[in-house]
């Protein structure tokens, strides 16, 4: 009794019934429900599921295939989601079988370039093997290099990826992350990186009901409530918060929200004459969001430099 | 001769593909995996000198073996093996240990007897180069 011959291959491949199986399709359902927004991502994402899939189903019918290139940048402002999409990233590539172990390694420049002479490739090397069969998202890339400090050994740590990237195309993806303009600048100086990077994805910046849509999510992940007065200082709030310095879209939605529980807190606390229920504690109030410094023109700080 | 050490010392030697998927088994029990080289295969030479750190946090294979290849490259006529450590309460031992990569030749381990008081024997054993 052979057993090593092989079993024929399949002649026909029904992708949809695939796309369901293998969960893809779960995931970016989940995708478009938890992520709000962010409708080029979206799209980008379907696409290359779309692509991985057919991959996948003409390797299954024994059609030869190379390992398509999965380094992507992912170009934004802060707090537009970037971290969180290539976690997602990170679970569609594990689901269609691209990585093995579906993992992701985040790291900034510190953790990948070190402070002497042969530090950096040893620490640049931990990094890569705790990555390896899943994603390794680097976050502000674009510091690994330094043009004008001739001792700096972010170089090293560019190479050794550049290496790692094209030689162990099957064992890690690298997704790159950062400022669009920071990013162009650094693609231009460095080609190498360009050369491997097939998918450029940029995240657009939320636009205020996407915000206040965020900020409902938010809150009712925490089962708090607005008031309908609430509601319209919010809206107000992201309006002019936008314009103030240091704008973090969905992290300064978070950081606000924080802040207005702290004071929802405060009052309830200074103000109780009896005993709350539960809906007093979870219901946010139109001066609990006022009392921000946001209406009076921003931080002490901020306000001071645009005086002088 | 032929040293029988570790898991799997009565088998032929491990492909790196073997190697690899007993990493891998390893590796889903959070078992940190040690690389270990020596020239001297001797029983009672237990602590081998050590190849790196051991690695507390990997999830793929692909990792211990650049470790392995590197390794081979600078010491790959030596004894090299790998020992998977559990650090869980009340284990916090290693739970396997197995040998991939012997040198050409292998070193023969001699007898030899000692004389002592009375005529009573000790018997000790060496390796020989």
């Amino acid at each position: 009794m052979d057993g090593d011959i092989p079993a024929p291959l399949p002649t026909t491949v029904d992708l949809r019934a695939e796309y369901e199986s293998s969960g893809v399709k779960e995931l970016l359902d989940d995708l478009d429900q938890e992520m709000i927004g962010l409708k080029p991502v979206k799209q980008r994402l379907r696409e290359t599921a779309a692509l991985l899939l057919v991959e996948r189903a003409r390797k299954s019918l024994g059609l030869t295939h190379h390992t398509p290139t999965l380094h992507m940048s992912f170009t934004g402002n802060p707090g537009t989601g970037k971290t969180t999409v290539a976690l997602k990233m990170a679970g569609l590539l594990k689901r269609l079988g691209y990585v093995r172990k579906g993992h992701l390694v985040s790291v900034t420049r510190d953790d990948l370039v070190g402070q002497y002479i042969g530090h950096t490739a040893p620490k640049t090397k931990e990094v890569l093997k705790k990555a390896m069969g899943g994603v390794l998202f680097i976050d502000e890339a674009y510091y690994l290099y330094r043009p004008d400090n001739e001792r700096d050994y972010g170089q090293e740590a560019i190479e050794i990826l550049l290496q790692i990237m094209e030689n162990n195309r099957d064992d890690l993806v690298v997704i790159l992350a950062g400022y669009a303009d920071r990013m162009d600048k650094f693609f231009e100086s460095n080609p190498g990186f360009r050369s491997r990077i097939a998918h450029h994805i940029d995240f657009p910046d939320y636009q205020n009901e996407e915000l206040h849509r965020i900020a409902t999510h938010m809150l009712t992940e925490q089962n708090y409530v607005l008031t309908e007065g609430a509601k319209a200082a919010m809206d107000d709030y992201i309006a002019l918060r936008r314009s103030q310095p240091h704008f973090a879209n969905a992290r300064s939605i978070r950081n606000a929200l924080d802040r207005a529980r702290l004071r929802q807190a405060n009052r309830l606390f200074s103000s109780a004459s009896g005993p709350l229920d539960a809906t007093a504690l979870s219901t946010i109030e139109e001066q609990d969001i006022r009392a921000s410094r946001v209406f009076s023109g921003g931080l002490d700080s901020d306000r001071k430099e645009d005086a002088a | 001769m032929r040293i029988t050490q570790g898991c799997f010392s009565f088998l032929p030697d491990l492909t790196d593909e073997q190697i690899s998927s007993q990493v891998d088994y390893c590796l889903s029990k959070t078992w940190a995996i040690g690389i270990e080289y020596t020239d001297d295969p001797h029983p009672r030479n237990t602590y081998w000198e050590m190849w790196g750190n051991p690695m507390f946090d990997l999830v793929d294979p692909k990792g211990v073996m650049m470790e392995l290849e590197a390794c081979r490259k600078q010491f790959g006529d030596h004894y090299i093996r790998f020992n998977a450590f559990d650090s869980t309460r009340g284990f916090e031992t290693v739970t396997m240990s197995f040998i991939v990569n012997r040198p050409k030749v292998e070193p023969k381990i001699r007898m030899i007897r000692q004389e002592t008081d009375g005529r009573s024997q000790r018997y000790s054993f060496e390796t020989v180069r």
